[in-house]
Parts: structure tokens; sequence; C-alpha cells
């Protein structure tokens, strides 16, 4: 007998990167670069922090919504970083990650047969959310002669007016590219006149390198539509910790409470005392990991373009989006570089529409790594020239 | 500010070529040639070596930390038995500190025969020098701010999201 699967279960396929997954494990002496997830330790101050909390016994459950002081110290840092103001006991929620609160926030809007309008390529868990949710998933591809970066006209042409909500994920996985205010303003103006509801997932806000991010929900009229989501994993290098949050309008947050009260009761005990002491003390740490991956992005930047492949000019995050070289698919030289030369990279189009013909290489790698995984795929070029 | 970068770079890994450290500073390959030249001859960067881990070597290698207490005089200032020591190949390091102790020198030879041999016949001799207290190094864990050992394995999954 076999257990019969859902048919939302069965419209999702098995993720594109599984297959690359299996053929890295044949040899041992692969170089990763298509890990999404910081090199770094978790600063050692948070780390204390939870390791007291342990000591102490504090290991129940918390408020449905997270540690009040947990919820204050993120509103005071949303407030002081990014200029986002809100209620700690209405309008935060904090998830076992980012991934629970855009799961939350799927299930708790979209309603079967609903369209959810995607800028792609962008992460790779929203289009099976929205399907996991019954909703219908409308690509709007950026490209790359726009930076990567959203545009009306793209809104238009996929016909994104007629969706119910519009997912952003800027600083963007896998491009790197970011939106500056003047290029969300439009967008903003497009939501606000079809009424569409904003997803905007700005965990990697922190990795902007060139100038500050600024939150779409921060734009006139946007507060009250936009869900804006956040946490622990990238800048404070706390991947496994499962630490997140997402910050609305409190009926927003309320609704999603409700489907995180009976899955999930409350984020991780231990994790949220370590995520009170990282807004508490690990500014600096922070800081010195962005100086890190910034000289890794200049390098890598630097290194694509002497070795004769386009790159865009990645401007957060910890990726970057190199073109393949001709005669070559995203997936072809995925595959060739994995086996011919033992270095991991993701091909663009797992990512979604606009992802074909690129790579994703991460760059939360050490350098030294870096240095000899880009001599690899230089010489993987010049064998196939 | 380039300079401050430059130095940075070179103390994390001196053999980084100007190329690279060009990439990651975003400063032309020039440059970076100039700023090394011109650190090295303001005498900023005194030097290049290697980062050794003694104990993955079948040769021994001894090293100690030294106590030194030393009592000055109308003629002799603590610069002047700095100098004299500092003469020594042995002394690897000497440094004027405050607390219970004047000087922390660091010590290295074949044995600890060696060593001992050096601090009495060579150091605790010189009329200034009341007190030596040797502590022999039994681990290092740590060296000019590298993690010594077998280091951390890169465990995360090949791909992630």
């Amino acid at each position: 007998m076999t257990i019969e699967l859902s048919d939302r279960v069965k419209a999702v396929p098995p993720s594109g990167i599984r297959r690359f997954f299996e053929i890295a494990e044949e040899r041992d002496d692969v170089i990763s670069l298509g890990v999404g997830e910081p090199d770094f330790s978790t600063p050692w101050a948070a780390r204390d922090a939870a390791i007291a909390s342990l000591e102490q016994g504090k290991t129940s459950y918390t408020a449905n919504r997270g540690m009040r002081e947990l919820r204050e110290a993120i509103a005071d840092y949303a407030a002081d970083r990014f200029d986002l103001g809100y209620d700690p006991a209405e309008e935060i929620i904090v998830t076992a990650g980012a991934s629970e609160a855009v799961d939350l926030a799927f299930r708790a809007f979209v309603d079967p047969g609903d369209a959810v309008a995607i800028a792609q390529p962008s992460y790779i868990s929203y289009e099976p959310g929205v399907i996991f949710a019954g909703g219908e998933v409308l690509s709007v591809p950026t490209r790359e002669e726009d930076e990567f970066r959203l545009t009306v006209d793209a809104l238009e042409e996929a016909g994104a007016g007629d969706a119910e909500m519009l997912v952003l994920c800027y600083p963007n996985n896998p491009t790197g590219a970011i939106m500056r205010e003047e290029d969300l303003e439009p967008i903003a103006e497009f939501a606000r006149e079809h009424d569409l509801t904003v997803l905007s997932d700005e965990i990697y806000a922190e990795l902007t390198y060139d100038g500050e991010h600024t939150s779409i929900a921060t734009l006139e009229g946007m507060r009250e539509r936009t869900i804006v989501f956040n946490g622990f994993s990238k800048a404070h290098a706390m991947t496994g910790l499962r630490l997140g949050y997402a910050l609305g309008p409190a009926d927003a947050i309320a609704a999603m409470n409700r489907i995180h009260q009976y899955a999930m009761l409350s984020a991780p005990t231990t994790a949220q005392h370590a995520a009170l002491e990282a807004l508490d003390s690990c500014e600096n740490d922070v800081g010195e990991m962005v100086d890190q991956y910034d000289r890794r992005r200049q390098f890598v930047l630097s290194r694509f373009r002497e070795i004769g492949m386009d790159v865009f000019e990645a401007k957060g995050a910890f990726y970057c989006f190199p073109e393949v070289p001709d005669g070559f698919t995203a997936e072809e030289f995925a595959e060739g570089v994995l086996r011919e030369e033992g270095v991991a990279v993701v091909p663009g189009d797992v990512f979604g529409a606009g992802g074909e013909g690129h790579l994703r290489i991460s760059y939360a790698t050490g350098l030294g790594d870096l240095r000899e995984a880009l001599a690899r795929i230089e010489a993987f070029v010049a064998d196939h020239a | 500010m380039s300079e401050r970068e430059v130095l940075e770079l070179l103390r994390e890994n001196a053999r980084y070529s100007t190329a690279d450290i060009a990439r990651m500073t975003d400063l032309e390959e020039n440059e970076v040639e100039a700023t090394i030249e011109e650190l090295e001859a303001a005498g900023v960067v005194r030097g290049y070596q290697a980062v050794v881990d003694w104990d993955k070597l079948e040769d021994e290698r001894v090293r100690a930390e030294v106590e030194l207490n030393v009592r000055l005089d109308r003629e002799t200032g603590y610069a002047d038995i700095a100098e004299r020591l500092a003469r020594f190949p042995e002394v690897k390091a000497l440094r004027l500190v405050s607390g219970d102790y004047d000087f922390d020198m660091e010590v290295e030879a074949d044995s600890i025969r060696e060593v001992s041999q050096f601090v009495s016949e060579k150091v605790a001799p010189v009329p200034e020098i009341t007190q030596t207290v040797t502590h022999y190094v039994m681990t290092s864990y740590k060296e000019n701010g590298i993690e010594l050992g077998d280091g951390d394995e890169d465990d995360r999954l090949s791909f992630s999201p």
C-alpha cells in the first residue's frame, strides 16, 4: 500500500538542486559555491546567551508571538536600521526562520485560485509555498538589462495587476540585485493602484554594499499593505538556530499568528535568547562579516570579468550571477564544472523565470577556496572554449 | 584608508598577490604595489613570515615564555637592556610589559636543554636582571591571529537555497 499524496504536494516537483547534490557527494574534493548560508559562526555573544539560557533552564514555550523583550528589541532595531515603525505587542511575530513567516503569510492571505506574482529569479521556496497554500504562481521575470530590478513594465507584461499579491526579495537571492527608493516608488504605486498585498523578504537587508537598504513598507501608503520579513540567519550567521520574524499591520500579523500558534506554538526559546543578544551586542560582528563579504564580492566579480564571463555587478546579499559562456545552458555548465573540476554552483533557472543562462555563485566561502574555485572555473572555460 | 585595508589583507595572508589585493580593495594593481612599497620603506611593514604549527612537525622545536625582572640604575634604562637581549637569535619576541614583571621574552630553540642553557648562561648573567621565570609552551592554539590545529570542517550542505 502507498499513502496517497495530496494534489498540492504532487504539484511541487523535487528541488532542482537535489540532482547536483547527489553528483557532489560522489567526489571528496568539491569546493562549493552553492551554499546559501554564511561560513562564519554565530557571534560568541549570541552563542553564550543561548548557552546561558539553557543553563538557567529557560526551555519552556514562550508567548506564541515570541518573547516580549525580543519583539521590543526587533521593533527598536527595525526602527533604527530601516526606519520601520512597528508595535511589538501587535505588529510583530517571531517565527522559526523567515521561511516559516513567509509560509504563514501565504497560508493566511492566499485563497485557492488566487494569483501570486513573484519577481523572479528569486529564492526557491516562494513558488512551492504559494502552491501548498492553493494559490497560483504568476512569474514576473526581471532582466539583466534592468540590473535585475523589478520594473512596472515587467509587472504589466506579466499581467500582475490582476494578482492578489506580489512577492519581492531585495537584496535578491540569487542575483545580488538591490532596489533603491527610486526603483521601489513606481512598484509601490502599481501595488496601490491594483490593490496588491506585498510580501517583502528583506532577510539580506544588512548585506547591502552600496548605500543603505530601503524597505518598500516605508513608502507612502505601503505600510498597510506590506508584510516585511527578516531574520537572523544571514547577517547574524544563525541559520541553524532558525529564527525569523515578520512585521505588518496588526490584523495581518494576528492572522499569521492564528496558524503559527497551532503549527509551531512558538519559535525555539534558546534561539530567541540568542537573537535578543545578537540585536543587543553583535553590531560589530555583523559589520565585520559584511566587510568580509564585500571584499569577497569585489574579488569574485573581478575574477569573472578576467575569465571573460559577463557578470552583473551584484550589490547585495552574498551571491553573484554570472552568465554562462555561449554554447552552454546553465545546467550543462553547472554539471560540467562540477564533474570535471569539482566546483559546485547552482544553475540560475532553478530560481525561476529570468534566471536562465546564469549561475548563482555564493561567496559565503573563504577567500582561499574562492580563489581555487575560480581558477578551476577558468580552467573549465578554457578547456571548452 | 587604502593603506589600512592593504595592511589588513597582508596581515590576513602576506602571500596574497598584488592582483588579488587590487581585486579586493578596488584599487589598481600599481596603486597596491606602490602602497606596499611605501609601507615597507616607512618601516611599517617590517617583514613577512609564515605562521607555523610546530606540533605538526616531527622535529622538536621548543618555545618558552620568559618573565624577566630588572633593576635599573642611573646609567641603564629599559631600552639598553632590551637592546642587549634582542640581539640573541634565540629571542623571538621581547616586550616591556606592565604588571608583576618587566619584560616578556619569547625564546625558541631545538630542545628544553638549549632553552634552559640559554636562559641560565646568557640571560640571567646580565647584571640588571634580578629574576627569570621560564614557562615552556606545551601546546599552541593560536599564533598571529591564526587558529592552529585541524580546523573546522565545512559540514554545510554542498547546495542550499
